[in-house]
């Protein structure tokens, strides 16, 4: 489509405004946590590594961050079983409530996050308490992973839609069992979606708050949870710059990594035959 | 080993339903060790369902699938001794070249360095030499084609079936590929079951052809049968260009009730015999094609090889004759719907 010049700067300024009101905020809070000054002076008028050091030696912090790579890789565990088994099921065999299935597992995303956490809140209490499995880590993980799942889903049944069953049938042809088949082939073909939707599934987990507030049991805290804690003590107001810095660098990875995976291959996928 | 009478292929009662539609309905089929059999007919008359439930890839509503003798409706497709060329090649993208052929090795358990030496040889006898380290997204349409090929080829399977496998490529191409496939059928002597849409490839290639029509086979036979001795109007009308009289044409033309078809090729323009006038003249390079309304009722379709130079027999607006010989007419059986057994 061709636009108007004045159409196009008019667009142009309008990206440049939205980009910088996201990305200049962010940018600060990484300036900030080599500024010198305590209160954040501005210009900084000298950089320093002490509160990177400070926040490396801060247990609660080091405790908090250990947490969150815990709850995001139980969580991306669970994620990336479940949602592959399901997109299997959805994308390969017809059964009675199928687009029902693909429906329920796609919602908990766009579901509030503080109605599923009141949920999984009210559930904790009432059975699984009973059970005798109390709140704790293992509820941060099943809690996250009702989110998660989606996003290992929706690769995965992209993946297996457009790679089609010719692949597997032509496996199948040339002798190969069904466990074959999956070794050489299916798996193959979806193991960068398998790996893009992991990625993504451990960054939505990462930052996560407000399901983490509803299902942590005492002791447990996230990296989230600590800087929310910790956001109004003048003392620590250094400390929780590093540890955002941190937490904005260990989330955007994840997903600059999954779009990169998911992107070339996607394009040869595309031309295929 | 089975003895040579024992049909490579045999299909008894052969029924495939999706729901309410029958996508094959009814099929009975001997295919001759080492023949290449043709399946014609036009999309979504079942050819390709046949081929599927050869393969092992749908099951039969009912009926059974019978390779050299052993019954195998339910047998998995890695189960049976056949392989396929799928219509859009089906190579494994993420593997090279020699690794696809290699495929149907690996997965059998044959040694790496001996598997080597077979893709190898497979690729070599279809002219691939020296391509094995390359995707097969950096191979063109016929090259690709030619993989598919050496692919199922190198397993030595009894039974090759290849599905509309000429389809994606473009003519002149399609014409030479012809010429390889039956070269390389009659090299390996495996058994081909040829699925196509196209009556050209059937006629050229094929030992024998069955036309399909809505899920049953209208006629089995050789091309000659089946082109000079069309069994029904369906038939007459897909495998090549034929003019069928019915009706009162037929009463006048021929003196009695009945169905008869003429090829076009057949019919002389003469001075005399059936009057008409000249609706349309088609020049084509090689030959002439004329449309002539016919007294009697009907229009007849002529074909002239154009041996003179210069400008055509008649032009439009002619009155004409039409002329033929009585051998090169055609009475086609009234009921033409139940088949009979090749």
């Amino acid at each position: 489509m061709i636009l108007s010049p004045s159409a196009r700067w008019v667009l142009r300024a309008v990206m440049a405004l939205g980009l910088t009101f996201i990305y200049v905020p962010l940018l600060l809070v990484l300036v900030n946590s080599f500024n010198g000054d305590r209160t954040f002076a501005w210009p900084p008028h000298d950089l320093t590594t002490r509160w990177w050091a400070a926040a490396w030696e801060n247990d609660g912090a080091r405790q908090a961050l250990l947490t969150s790579v815990q709850a995001g890789l139980g969580a991306t565990a669970i994620a990336l079983v479940l949602g592959t088994m399901v997109a299997f099921a959805v994308q390969r065999f017809r059964f009675f409530g199928r687009d029902t299935v693909s429906l329920l597992i796609v919602l908990p995303i766009a579901l509030p996050g503080i109605v599923t956490g009141i949920a999984l809140d009210s559930a904790w209490r009432s059975v699984m308490g009973d059970l005798g499995i109390g709140k704790g880590l293992f509820s941060v993980v099943v809690g996250h992973a009702t989110f998660c799942v989606v996003t290992v889903y929706n690769n995965v049944l992209a993946r297996l839609r457009r790679t089609g069953v010719n692949l597997e049938e032509a496996s199948a042809d040339l002798g190969a069992s069904g466990f074959q088949t999956f070794r050489y082939v299916t798996f193959p073909l979806v193991r960068s979606a398998l790996l893009a939707g992991g990625l993504l599934a451990f960054a939505l987990s990462f930052d996560e708050i407000i399901v983490t507030t509803f299902t942590a049991g005492p002791g447990v805290t996230t990296l989230p949870i600590w800087i929310f804690n910790n956001l109004f003590r003048p003392n620590q107001a250094p400390i929780v710059n590093v540890v955002a810095a941190v937490l904005i660098v260990l989330s955007v990875l994840p997903v600059w990594l999954a779009q990169r995976i998911a992107g070339p291959e996607a394009a040869a996928g595309r031309t295929r035959g | 080993m089975t003895d040579a009478t024992t049909p490579a292929i045999r299909l008894t009662g052969l029924r495939k339903s999706f729901g309410a539609v029958d996508a094959v309905a009814g099929v009975d089929l001997e295919i001759a060790d080492g023949e290449f059999f043709s399946m014609l007919g036009p999309s979504g008359s079942g050819k390709t369902t046949v081929l599927r439930m050869i393969a092992g890839f749908e099951l039969p509503t009912a009926g059974s699938v019978f390779l050299s003798g052993q019954d195998v409706t339910r047998l998995a497709p890695f189960e049976r001794d056949v392989n396929t060329v799928f219509q859009d090649y089906a190579l494994f993208p993420h593997m090279t070249v020699q690794e696809n052929v290699e495929y149907g090795l690996k997965v059998r358990g044959v040694a790496r360095a001996a598997r080597r030496a077979q893709a190898q040889e497979a690729l070599a006898s279809v002219r691939l030499e020296g391509y094995g380290r390359r995707k097969p997204s950096a191979m063109s349409g016929g090259q690709r084609q030619r993989v598919a090929l050496a692919r199922a080829l190198v397993n030595r399977p009894r039974v090759l079936l290849l599905d509309e496998p000429l389809g994606a490529l473009d003519r002149k191409l399609r014409e030479q590929m012809q010429v390889e496939l039956k070269q390389i059928q009659r090299d390996v002597g495996i058994t081909f079951v040829f699925v196509t849409h196209d009556q050209d490839e059937a006629l050229t290639m094929s030992d024998r052809v069955a036309v399909f029509e809505s899920g049953r086979i209208a006629q089995v036979g050789t091309p000659e049968e089946v082109y000079e001795r069309p069994a029904s109007p369906f038939v007459a009308g897909f495998v090549g260009t034929s003019n069928v009289f019915t009706g009162d044409t037929a009463r006048s033309l021929f003196a009695r009730d009945g169905v008869f078809s003429i090829r076009p090729e057949k019919i002389d323009i003469s001075s005399d015999g059936a009057p008409g006038v000249v609706a349309e003249v088609v020049y084509a390079g090689p030959v002439t094609r004329y449309v002539v309304d016919l007294d009697a009722g009907s229009r007849a379709v002529v074909v002239s090889q154009n041996r003179h130079n210069g400008s055509p027999l008649v032009a439009r607006g002619d009155r004409v004759h039409l002329s033929w010989h009585d051998e090169h007419v055609v009475e086609i059986p009234p009921v033409a719907k139940e088949t009979a057994d090749a």
